[in-house]
């Protein structure tokens, strides 16, 4: 882009609304408050499995449980989404240069959808085989 | 002249954008919110190593030992001193941003309050899980 006798405000001045608003901040709270009781029941859950000595049989048992299989999947669903919304945030911040900061926030994307799918995949997976 | 410098300035494709941190003396508050990046960046590794753990799960007991070995060395203890360590820290800073979105404890005072009491719930939290754990896993 040429250097043009405008700022960027004023270039995108009247240009109407990109439709997106406060939509990013705000999945970015509510996952938040989501994750307060969802993570701690995770680190505790894990905790148990871990004292118990971690066997398969244990891990199963617990995440066939019809409560525990839910609250994993929303755990997930909100863990994987707030992760999204604040390392595009990191991204945004900080790389300046335009193509590389589309580059990686794709590859965010493309990543976490990825990690989701395969988490969301092995919970089910094991929870039917309890 | 003076207003096609300052023109051209303001349009400069190169000027500095913030955040710049490289300008500010470290203070408790700085230091704290710097951290709460870096721990949700280190989170995120963490969210990788739980989806490969829950893969290895459902692929079967003997794929599961892969996630244990790995886990069990001393690279994965360490890594799971870091999580566990960085997860309590960003949700105990998590829970002082959401009531900074409310419009409370703005304050010097406050901040700084809430600051301290988030590093030592922190570690606090880390402490006591992996004391308790460890003994709890001993006496088993």
């Amino acid at each position: 882009m040429e250097s043009k006798m405008q700022s960027p405000l004023a270039r995108v001045r009247h240009l109407g609304s990109a439709k997106e608003g406060v939509n990013h901040w705000w999945w970015q709270r509510i996952t938040a408050v989501m994750l307060i009781p969802l993570a701690l029941w995770f680190v505790a859950s894990l905790w148990m499995i871990v004292i118990s000595g971690a066997s398969y049989e244990d891990l199963v048992v617990w995440i066939s449980g019809p409560v525990s299989a839910a609250l994993m999947l929303v755990f997930l669903g909100a863990m994987f989404l707030h992760l999204k919304l604040g390392l595009q945030v990191v991204i945004e911040d900080y790389v300046h240069t335009k193509w590389l900061k589309w580059a990686l926030i794709t590859i965010l994307l493309i990543v976490t959808i990825l990690l989701f799918t395969v988490s969301i995949y092995s919970v089910i997976a094991l929870s039917l085989r309890g | 002249m003076w207003y096609i410098r300052g023109a051209s300035y303001m349009t400069d494709k190169n000027r500095p954008l913030s955040p710049h941190l490289q300008v500010y003396r470290p203070q408790l508050t700085s230091v704290l919110s710097i951290f709460h990046r870096l721990s949700g960046i280190t989170l995120a590794g963490g969210a990788a190593m739980l989806a490969c753990w829950l893969l290895t799960a459902a692929a079967g007991p003997e794929y599961y030992q892969w996630s244990g070995w790995f886990l069990s060395s001393w690279i994965g203890i360490g890594l799971l001193v870091i999580w566990s360590w960085t997860l309590f820290y960003h949700l105990s800073n998590g829970i002082r941003h959401l009531f900074w979105d409310i419009g409370l404890g703005f304050s010097l005072k406050a901040t700084y309050a809430s600051g301290i009491a988030v590093i030592i719930s922190s570690v606090l939290l880390t402490a006591i899980s992996w004391g308790l754990g460890i003994s709890m896993y001993c006496l088993r």
